[in-house]
């Protein structure tokens, strides 16, 4: 046994290497990203990126019961998309075990909602185990490996960003062999016609009773004894925060909260005047808690939105009589938002749409940037793929007398995804759209993971390159242009002539991400002849400032795409 | 040695906070101390502001420094250490670069950057350092070994032995630059004799 530091997300990797797991999947999404990443330096575990949540779940689903230990991730929003199997696996169970983390987002860091899964726990009928720090990642995913296979049924491991970024000691150890299973067939347990599904259901149930017996009596959940008539029952990182905020407290903390381990919280708070519930996100503990008849302080003081931190707990709690004298925030500080990189591809593309009466439908990835000033180039930004479909809505709402058109914009990685269906649905459907397919070869947003369009595997080995464009030609579309971001001008004209024509079309802007590429000599901007017209800085390029009448470029910053050469007039860019 | 500090780093995506912090924490580990250390990866990455916070102590619960209670705070940019001065606890002290960033709505002239960031720095904390960390980064021809220049800085405040980060420093980046980091880290060190 050795420490080691590690993030929550590494942590998983370890624990289900050590757990023996041989087949890993996932759709890369903050904060559950850099799992996979982390597994596959391991040696002996196949690792994929799926093209969806859901597919990743479902090759999860059939590795486990092909008798391989699995393992899949997925941001919080993925599990929306694998919805569908994760109801249908519960039914089903496993055959080597099967481990789904889920990996939430309060506070919206990277994301366009915050949500509870706890809840899918209860809804699907499955066991949710949250663990609080890097440890308890490592200690749980072994954990929901054993019970997966004990009590035949998938375990959600559900994180949280704090969880999931932080970086905490971890004891870890070897590799154990998972017990060998094989595959056979068997109908009446992995076919969910009717017959076979009612009484796979009344055996889900009675698999919930079994485990709710495991958590009462040997669940990974433990009293903290401290002050006899003062109790706080938490869970995930909150527990950190509340131990924080009250170290002379008693504690329950819960490791596994579905199924609820009422008996264990009953015993808990017998005899304790003054009862907290520290949780983020829902009330999911403090619901299950009241319906118990126990009075409990929850969510009636703690906020439901945005992430916890000590400071909330402590000032949202009063009643622990300790509200921190806190100095407030300097004023007047101008905000740093996010910004598209200098020479970022999708920056040409932006500077056309900014400047045409156009609707325009977005996605989720780096190009939802492009909804800020300067570009402010995007209506909607909805879920993965929505570009494409709510675009389509939109078009099919606007009166005849509304000549404007709509332009939906969806990257290379959220197109695979889940955009085929919708540009399937276009095509169908007569719609008369125009999708911009940007295609800078990677999936950017989450830090640079292959795709089936990169030619490139999770385990590093070559693989067919799916070309957009012909995909795109091979579901319907007939008027397909692929252009090069850089080109404004001759992309200028293009644009002009496309939004004339009926659609649907597509135009996929074709460049590797900024950050990929080796970077050109920066420019520089000759003083004399810069007359401060400002065309360039429309652009947003964070290389670029406007100094005492005149553009600067920053030379630490350019990557000497030339954007700005090209518009400039008066060729004082060089 | 003092052995525990509430250590909260910023810096604009990009400059290498993430590097700086994992060294930290290494070191605090290596010194034999439970530690935790918390950032956001993902979106704010894209030049937005990051901030790291690491936390060591014999044992260590949040992984977040409540506002009020940092013992430093490390600025890699001058907006940043005002942005995040009210984290610094009253007696803590604030290690910050001169380094200027211009974030985007003073590029695009809707805002403009404070003048006197320094000034109000020092008005709102009774120990400050001010060092030329990018500066010194640049003189030793690679302006993105400023995040180890200043953890050479900030070095010389803390408790943990030298070695102990030196160590980290050659665990944690490529063979190729552990000299330059090496160096980096020593010159860094010397801002604050």
């Amino acid at each position: 046994m050795s420490k080691k530091l590690l993030t929550g997300d590494e942590a998983i990797a370890q624990g289900a290497w050590e757990a023996g797991c041989r087949v890993a999947a996932a759709y890369p999404g903050t904060p559950s990203t850099e799992i996979l990443p982390a597994l596959v330096k391991y040696p002996d575990v196949y690792c994929e990126w799926s093209t969806n949540e859901k597919v990743a779940l479902e090759v999860g689903l059939g590795a486990a019961l092909g008798g391989a230990r699995s393992l899949v991730t997925m941001k919080h929003v993925g599990l929306n998309v694998a919805a569908d199997p994760l109801f249908s696996s519960a039914y089903i169970g496993v055959n080597a075990g099967l481990v789904i983390v889920s990996a939430d987002d309060p506070g919206m860091h990277s994301s366009q909602n915050e949500q509870d899964n706890r809840w899918y726990g209860m809804s699907a009928r499955i066991p949710v185990l949250t663990p609080s720090d890097s440890q308890e990642a490592r200690d749980f995913t072994r954990l929901a490996f054993e019970l997966s296979e004990e009590f035949n049924v998938p375990v959600i491991l559900r994180i949280t960003t704090r969880i999931a970024h932080s970086k905490t000691v971890v004891d870890v150890e070897e590799r154990k062999a998972a017990p060998a299973r094989t595959y056979a067939k068997n109908f009446a347990k992995t076919n969910l016609l009717p017959s076979n599904a009612r009484p796979l259901h009344r055996s889900l149930e009675e698999r919930m009773e079994r485990l709710l017996e495991f958590n009462n009596t040997k669940g990974p959940n433990r009293i903290e004894e401290g002050r006899k008539n003062f109790g706080v029952i938490a869970d995930g990182v909150a527990y950190q925060y509340a131990r924080e905020v009250f170290p002379r407290a008693s504690f329950l903390k819960l490791g596994m909260v579905h199924p609820f381990p009422a008996e264990t919280v009953r015993r808990f708070a017998q005899g304790r005047k003054k009862l907290y519930v520290v949780e983020e996100t829902d009330p999911f503990l403090e619901l299950q808690i009241k319906a118990l008849g126990i009075k409990v302080i929850g969510k009636d003081q703690l906020p439901m939105l945005d992430e916890l931190n000590p400071r909330i707990v402590r000032n949202s709690l009063s009643a622990a009589g300790s509200q921190s004298e806190v100095r407030s925030p300097q004023t007047g500080i101008p905000p740093r938002p996010p910004a598209l990189c200098p020479g970022c591809p999708h920056t040409g593309v932006f500077y056309l749409l900014q400047r045409k009466e156009v609707i325009v439908t977005g996605d989720i990835g780096c190009y939802t940037l492009g909804s800020y000033p300067p570009h402010s180039a995007m209506d909607t930004c909805v879920c993965m793929g929505a570009s494409i479909t709510v675009g389509h809505g939109i078009e099919k709402a606007l009166p005849p007398d509304d000549k404007r058109r709509v332009v939906t914009m969806i990257g290379d990685s959220t197109f695979f995804h889940m955009g085929l269906p919708g540009l399937v649905n276009t095509v169908y459907n007569k719609g008369n759209s125009i999708t911009i397919l940007v295609d800078n070869r990677t999936t950017g947003m989450t830090g640079h993971q292959d795709h089936p369009g990169t030619g490139k595997t999770l385990m590093g080995q070559p693989a067919k390159e799916l070309d957009v464009a012909q995909v795109c030609k091979g579901l319907g579309v007939e008027k397909v242009h692929v252009i090069d971001p850089y080109r404004i001008k001759e992309n200028r004209a293009l644009f002009r002539q496309i939004l004339s024509e009926p659609g649907p079309a597509v135009i996929v802007s074709r460049r590797p991400c900024a950050l990929l590429v080796k970077r050109d000599a920066p420019k520089r901007v000759v003083p004399e002849e810069c007359n401060g017209c400002k065309l360039c800085l429309q652009l947003g390029c964070p290389a670029m400032s406007f100094v005492d009448e005149k553009v600067v470029i920053d030379e630490s910053l350019c990557g000497g795409c030339a954007m700005c050469v090209e518009l400039c007039a008066r060729k004082a860019i060089v | 040695m003092k052995n525990s500090a509430n250590i909260l780093i910023c810096g604009v995506g990009g400059q290498g906070v993430l590097l700086f912090s994992d060294v930290l924490s290494g070191a605090a580990l290596a010194a034999g101390l439970d530690v935790k250390k918390s950032e956001v990866h993902g979106m704010a990455q894209r030049g937005g502001s990051v901030t790291s916070h690491v936390r060591y102590a014999p044992k260590v619960y949040s992984p977040l420094i409540e506002e009020g209670t940092a013992d430093f705070l490390v600025a890699f940019e001058q907006l940043e250490a005002l942005r995040y001065l009210h984290f610094l606890s009253p007696k803590g002290r604030v290690l910050m670069d001169t380094l200027k960033v211009k974030p985007m709505p003073v590029l695009l002239g809707a805002a403009e950057y404070p003048k006197d960031v320094i000034e109000r720095v020092k008005a709102g904390a009774k120990k400050v350092n001010v060092v030329e960390a990018f500066k010194k980064a640049k003189e030793l021809g690679e302006t993105r070994a400023q995040n180890v220049v200043m953890l050479g800085a900030l070095s010389r405040l803390l408790g943990i032995p030298e070695a102990t980060f030196q160590d980290v420093i050659r665990q944690n980046v490529k063979a190729k630059f552990v000299d330059l980091n090496l160096k980096a880290f020593e010159a860094g060190r010397k801002l604050l004799e």
